[in-house]
């Protein structure tokens, strides 16, 4: 009986369409972390010191603290539209991998949130004076490491999903599971800031993007399961 | 042969029985109606033969695959009460993005539909020239005849329908009716809760009080 | 191989009944080895030669840091099962092991605090293993607060344990993680903990102290556990029958 629905690929090539789409249309949500990323960070000097010997120092971890909140921000809608208006049930009872719809929405919400904050990211670096040799380690740490956090952090979501006021909960949650992330990442722009070589730090938190990426949709997909058991 | 079975199927939610031992099958080509009082477990029910709950003992199958494996998936159509219609999309891009997935699964089939089958879907439940008006505005009823649309062109030998006629007009629940008679005199298996009165030939009723789990355990 | 045992866990009726007896046993012994082992270290032990007293506190801190892990892992172990094979009782286990491996890890943050007040000159101190131990303090509660949110049981140990899972899979990286953290950050001063290897004249009342708290921690987590089990089947009869006793033998 089986063979009768339509091709992984294109289910998937679909299912990314619709998630970009979908993306598209709330601009306002997608706007929100990103402003988020960039007006926090105000704060820095206004309460700490706008010295920049001083904020040289404070620059890779600032950074790095900074976007892994903004990430932490915005998870809580990966899943919960959709949970909420029945796509969610729709999609994991249509027969395709649910690994795979779980794996493309993910991803899709990090081409929506750690892209853009990577992108952002040397803005932030040059307002913390952050010297110039690290750049290049700042994007690329979080290039991968927003990518770590965003499905680290589905995991989260997916557990808090059918709770109505989850937010608070799921970085409660996943603080914890962030700390690796952000020890390797912050770690690497800083050995960078100081012209220290940073390959290794850096290939620590690949690892880390690779190791979530592979596993983190299994642990969401069975935690989506059991919300919709609800 | 393509049977609905379902073998001494029980539920309870946090050691509370909801019902137990529900036993029944039927062939293809039947109509289903579930019946009972509200909490008596009609949509949960519907659930577990999804596959989106597990039954605390029993276990439900359609033509020897049991529920939630994935031949089981590849031959079902489930509407809930959440029926996944997005708000910010059009009813087309809504279609779209359902037979993507689902394709029409018919047997043997992995098509999906064309275009202009979609403009008639849509048409088939009032939405012409609604086709590319973002869903959220439009109303409650016309968001959850989008998902209806889906019924005019979904060839799943398995059909759960959890209060298909909500929010549906006298015309529309008469088409509807067509369309659910026609569905089973091709070989589909129509499984539905309703609290509307409609008519279709040859209706079978499964009433869940008659399952209903007596208080105390033992 | 015989997996009757194993099957007979799925009845919670069956395993409160045998372990009843076992209780005074847990009890008691964990009662014993506590007095000895807090009397031999404290008043027997001669003191360090660099610390003083002020080491003493190792007989609770290092105990409690090994059960604070220990618990973890139980708990997670726990909730595998019961994800595995749907088995009721390993839920209730977890359940029980959350809050009290929480506890566990409290002391043993409270205690090494205390400790590093004589040793550091502070309370707080960014160590690796302190920093560990609060990260591991944080995953407990997030378990807890996680099955603390859902009104339905279901839901709440299946998340629960899901997220024991996922958060033991990460303890090896957390650890790993801040101990390379650690080695970038150490500043020379604090190197007043040395690896010395410790005197057997310390190192038997420590193993003592560590044997009675994994005797203290069985305990708990059984009483724990029996309480979990009674309110979960307090509709069914042997519970009733359990619970009403005492009255129907003081009414007759």
């Amino acid at each position: 009986m089986s063979g009768n629905l339509p091709a992984p690929g294109s289910a998937l090539r679909a299912m990314f369409r619709h998630e970009c789409a979908l993306q598209l249309r709330n601009r306002s949500e997608l706007y929100n972390p990103l402003l988020f990323f960039t007006s926090i960070i105000v704060f820095v000097p206004l309460g700490i010191s706008p010295e920049a010997g001083f904020l040289k120092q404070l620059a890779p971890g600032m950074v790095w603290i900074i976007a892994l909140l903004s990430v932490l921000l915005s998870l809580d809608r990966v899943f919960q539209a959709d949970f909420e208006d029945g796509s969610l049930e729709q999609a994991l009872l249509s027969g395709q991998s649910g690994y795979m719809l779980v794996l493309a929405k993910v991803l899709v919400h990090w081409l929506f949130t750690g892209l853009p904050l990577t992108l952002l990211s040397p803005v932030l670096g040059i307002m913390l004076a952050l010297p110039a040799e690290a750049y290049g380690c700042l994007m690329l740490s979080l290039f991968f490491g927003s990518g770590a956090l965003c499905f680290i952090g589905a995991v989260g979501a997916a557990l808090t999903v059918s709770l109505r006021r989850g937010g608070l909960l799921l970085s409660l949650i996943i603080i914890p599971l962030y700390v690796p992330v952000l020890i390797f990442g912050s770690g690497a722009v800083s050995a960078a800031a100081i012209g220290d070589s940073y390959g290794a730090t850096l290939a620590v938190v690949v690892a880390f993007w690779l190791a979530a990426l592979m596993l983190a949709p299994f642990a969401a997909l069975g935690a989506l399961k059991i919300n919709l058991a609800e | 042969m393509q049977q609905l079975l379902l073998d001494k199927v029980s539920f309870s939610r946090d050691e509370v029985p909801l019902f137990t031992d529900v036993e029944a099958s039927w062939p293809a080509g039947s109509i289903v109606q579930l019946q009972g009082a509200n909490g008596a477990g009609k949509t949960t029910l519907l659930r577990i033969i999804a596959g989106l709950l597990r039954p605390s003992a029993g276990r439900v199958s359609f033509n020897e695959v049991p529920s939630g494996h994935y031949d089981f998936l590849s031959q079902l159509l489930y509407l809930g009460h959440q029926p996944g219609v997005k708000r910010s999309m059009t009813p087309l891009e809504n279609l779209r993005w359902y037979f993507a997935l689902n394709g029409l699964k018919g047997v043997q089939s992995s098509a999906r539909p064309d275009e202009p089958g979609y403009v008639q879907a849509l048409a088939k439940v009032g939405l012409r020239h609604y086709e590319d008006v973002p869903c959220y505005q439009l109303s409650a009823g016309q968001q959850r005849r989008v998902a209806l649309a889906r019924l005019f062109l979904s060839e799943a030998p398995l059909w759960l329908l959890d209060e298909p006629f909500t929010a549906v007009d006298v015309h529309g629940v008469a088409l509807l009716e067509e369309r659910i008679q026609a569905h089973a005199e091709q070989g589909g298996l129509v499984l539905l809760t309703t609290h509307q009165s409609w008519r279709v030939a040859g209706l079978e009723v499964l009433d869940l009080e008659r399952f209903k789990a007596s208080g105390a355990r033992g | 191989m015989n997996w009757q045992w194993f099957h007979r866990l799925g009845s919670p009726k069956w395993f409160y009944e045998k372990t009843t007896p076992w209780l005074p046993w847990l009890g008691f012994s964990a009662l014993i080895l506590l007095t000895v082992g807090a009397v031999w270290g404290l008043g027997f032990a001669p003191a360090d030669a660099k610390q003083g007293n002020s080491y003493r506190i190792i007989f609770i801190h290092v105990p409690a840091s090994f059960i604070a892990l220990a618990g973890y892992y139980i708990m997670a172990i726990s909730g595998a099962i019961g994800l595995i094979w749907r088995m009721k009782l390993a839920y209730m286990t977890m359940k029980a092991a959350a809050p009290i491996g929480a506890v566990f890890t409290f002391v043993s943050l409270v205690t090494g605090a205390i400790w590093g007040k004589p040793t550091w000159g502070t309370w707080w101190e960014w160590d690796a293993r302190i920093t560990s131990m609060l990260v591991l303090f944080f995953l407990y509660l997030g378990v807890i607060a996680l099955q603390q949110s859902f009104s339905s049981r279901d839901a709440a140990d299946k998340t629960g344990a899901v997220l024991s899972l996922v958060g033991t899979v990460n303890i090896p990286i957390i650890y790993k993680s801040v101990d390379w953290w650690y080695s970038l950050h150490q500043p020379a001063t604090l190197k007043i903990v040395g690896k010395s290897s410790i005197d057997a004249s310390m190192a038997y009342p420590l193993l003592t102290m560590i044997l009675a708290f994994y005797l203290f921690y069985a305990w708990l987590l059984l009483t724990q556990t029996r309480v979990e089990i009674l309110d979960r089947e307090r509709r069914s009869q042997w519970v009733k029958a359990i619970l009403l006793k005492p009255k129907l033998q003081e009414a007759a």
